[in-house]
């Protein structure tokens, strides 16, 4: 066992914390798993409905959403190597960069949902009930649940970002103990990547 | 936080006066002995609960017709006599109080790899109990779906279900954070020199089982997700009229619920591998085995799920593949025991209580197991499916599996955690009582299940009466048997003689630390040489 070494604080190890957070993430990623297994199989029993359905989604929407979440997850990662290089100010910078965009994002999920409302779709509505396959249903039932699930991520992500801005800037997470935000950053690439794939499934595959 | 300088070494962990005070010195404290504690107390709480649940239970099945309830009642009954005694003690049972108490003293740590994390997952635990109770206490009727919350009743049904299914899912995320906690202490804080072979069984059990948490417990709680959300705004994956499969629920449920059973055994396992060479003074033999069988265990545990689902609908193919993975997973069970019995073989054995339990655990082990196999076997599995047989085989697998080996742990470190002895005298009357009431309990259950009684009703035809009456004695003694113990150990870790540090000659780091432990464990990190093992008698 090399790596047992006593820091100066001895309740602080880096690695570890580095461990337990991809850990983390393997859960989340099996959290979505589970609907990515759903939406495969609804979408194998009813191949048309969903092509259908999948219509009513505008992608040009869910391409800028997700040059967003691409561009946002590089900010965050150049925030990360600015602490490495002790630059607290350019740190911070990039911090609120990656808010503004995450923001951005949920205010275009947020009309995006507003649409499908005024078009009387949602679950469950009488316009789907009355009106639509039951393929169609499915698809817009699996919409709602994992985009919003993401967008639930989505706030959870920001809420990180920002207590790791706190601490940046009162300089409890600095250079040598960068794990909060390196965490931070871990996240926000797993909530960047579920969208990667949620991104195809729901607006390209017509 | 206080460095480690300004903690004494020479006072134990239940003494040590921190930063808080009273009560808040337990709910506010990062030491992982202190949360075991705060585990068990809870545990035992809600086991109570569950208990005299399935006594009520019992009493109403004493004979044919209603006896002291309505069916409505019982279904609520068993539904969280299920909830409560799956999700809060069997699941979490072994890791969360021996894991937490003895994992980091075992691998010569000062803690688990996050203290806080650790504390955050017992509050998750008590939210998910209160979370269940409060579906109980309030709304228009006690869940009545059973512990699977099979669609589509499960949104069908207008009892107050919501909270039970959040509980559950809550406490599924404090499974995970456990896990998680473990697999990385396990990883990064062993004693210097303690090489992965040279780790003791039990935080081994406790690696594989981690892994099963963390791997399982998130399909499981999506589906509750799904679930839930089907019950508010019908989103249509559950529901038939609306496109969606129940079969699928099915399916999802038992990928994590059937290696939660895992969950729930491998750590059992692992406090047996201890007991058994510490009570025989002989190496355990066949370490790499019981290793390799553990990780076995794990991986296959994976792909059995559907052996649940044999009536359900499927496909011939998926019907004998899951039933040869399920003959497949007996092996390493077996592989164990065959393990422990050759450790005993030419033992310098001490009968003492640990082991007593430990070889009753065995005995009902194999029961539970061989009929396992009845189960999963097609032909039969057709013929007893949803009876009393089902119900007797999982009893004594998870009761007798969990339960012998929780009790039997209990035993052997009670001295190390409350730095007490107990009644040896009592323990064994206790121990008598209850394995001799667990038989009667649930062996008559076999027999009615293959005369075809079924599960979940409140009432039977009068055929089934005799051996009806037979397990309704038999949970009145099992649960007398119960009483003593918990009597016993309540009294001995107020009153007891002053134990020793190593009552029974183990060779475990454990048994190398003050009883009860000073707060940081160690004074100084232990170091494992080139022939320092966990076994070397």
């Amino acid at each position: 066992m090399e790596h047992v070494t006593q820091h100066s604080d001895p309740h602080y190890d880096q690695e570890a914390s580095k461990l337990g957070m991809w850990l983390f993430i393997f859960t989340e990623l099996l959290l979505f798993g589970g609907l990515f297994i759903v939406y495969s199989i609804y979408r194998f029993l009813n191949p048309e409905a969903f092509q259908l359905a999948a219509q009513a989604l505008n992608p040009v929407i869910g391409a800028i959403n997700t040059i967003i979440l691409l561009v946002s997850s590089m900010t965050i990662a150049m925030s990360t190597s600015a602490l490495q290089k002790k630059n607290k100010g350019l740190t911070v910078f990039l911090l609120e960069i990656t808010i503004m965009l995450a923001l951005i994002f949920l205010i275009n999920k947020y009309f995006e949902w507003g649409i499908k409302f005024d078009h009387g779709i949602w679950p469950g509505s009488e316009h789907m009930i009355n009106d639509m396959s039951k393929g169609e249903i499915l698809f817009f039932g699996l919409y709602f649940v994992m985009t919003g699930l993401h967008a639930l991520h989505i706030i959870i992500g920001m809420i990180i970002i920002i207590v790791a801005l706190n601490k940046v800037q009162k300089g409890t997470v600095h250079a040598d103990r960068p794990s909060l935000l390196e965490n931070a950053g871990l996240y926000w690439h797993l909530v960047d990547l579920i969208w990667i794939f949620l991104f195809p499934l729901f607006y390209l595959i017509h | 936080m206080q460095t480690a300088a300004q903690i004494p070494h020479d006072v134990n962990y239940l003494e040590y006066k921190g930063k808080y005070k009273g009560i808040f010195s337990w709910i506010f404290s990062t030491d992982h002995k202190r949360i075991a504690l705060l585990y068990l107390y809870s545990m035992m709480t809600m086991f109570v609960v569950g208990v005299s649940l399935g006594l009520a239970m019992k009493l109403e099945l004493i004979a044919p017709g209603k006896t002291i309830m309505d069916p409505q009642t019982y279904n609520a009954l068993f539904t969280v006599h299920g909830v409560i005694m799956i999700f809060m003690i069997v699941i979490p049972g072994l890791p969360a109080v021996f894991g937490n108490f003895m994992l980091p003293i075992m691998i010569g740590a000062k803690d688990v790899a996050f203290p806080k994390v650790n504390l955050l997952s017992w509050y998750f635990y008590v939210l998910g109990a209160v979370l269940v109770i409060s579906s109980v206490l309030f709304g228009n009727g006690i869940p009545d779906t059973g512990w699977t919350f099979y669609a589509p009743y499960s949104f069908k049904t207008g009892t107050n279900l919501l909270p039970a299914i959040f509980g559950a899912f809550v406490l599924g995320f404090s499974s995970i954070l456990t896990g998680l906690n473990f697999i990385v202490t396990i990883h990064r804080m062993r004693a210097p020199g303690m090489t992965w072979f040279k780790m003791p069984l039990f935080p081994w059990s406790l690696y594989g089982t981690a892994w099963i948490q963390l791997l399982a417990t998130p399909v499981v709680g999506i589906t509750l997700v799904l679930v839930a959300l089907e019950r508010i705004f019908s989103i249509g994956v559950f529901d038939p009229a609306l496109g969606g499969d129940p079969v699928l629920y099915q399916h999802l449920f038992w990928i994590y619920s059937h290696p939660a059973v895992y969950v729930m055994i491998l750590p059992a396992m692992g406090a047996i591998s201890e007991i058994i060479p510490t009570f025989s003074q002989k190496h355990i033999f066949g370490y790499k085995a019981i290793i390799a069988s553990t990780l076995a265990i794990a991986f296959v545990g994976y792909f059995v799920w559907g052996h649940h689902m044999f009536t359900s609908g499927m496909s011939g193919t998926a019907q004998y593949t899951f039933s040869i993975l399920t003959f497949i997973v007996a092996i390493p069970s077996a592989i164990k025991v065959f393990n422990w019995i050759s450790t005993m073989h030419k033992g310098s054995i001490n009968p003492d209580i640990p082991f007593l339990w430990a070889v009753t655990f065995i005995f009902v082990f194999m029961i539970g197991g061989f009929s396992g196999l009845v189960l999963g076997a097609l032909a039969t599995n057709v013929y007893v499916h949803d009876t009393a047989f089902v119900v007797a085989h999982f009893h004594f697998i998870v009761f007798g599996g969990v339960g012998f080996a929780f009790f039997g742990a209990m035993h052997y470190w009670f001295p190390k955690m409350f730095g007490r002895m107990y009644d040896k005298v009592w323990a064994k009357v206790g121990w008598a009582f209850f394995t001799v009431g667990f038989l009667t309990l649930y062996s008559p259950m076999f027999y009615l299940g293959m005369i075809g009684m079924p599960r979940r009703y409140y009432d039977y035809l009068p055929e089934f009466h005799a051996a009806n009456i037979l397990s309704t004695l038999g949970s009145w003694v099992m649960t007398f048997g119960l009483l003593i113990i918990i009597i016993n150990l309540f009294r001995s870790a107020k009153n007891g003689a002053i134990a020793p540090i190593n009552p029974w000659n183990g060779k475990t780091l454990e048994w190398t630390v003050p009883s009860p432990p000073p707060v940081e464990n160690f004074d100084e990190i232990p170091v494992y040489g080139e022939k320092d093992g966990p076994y070397e008698y």
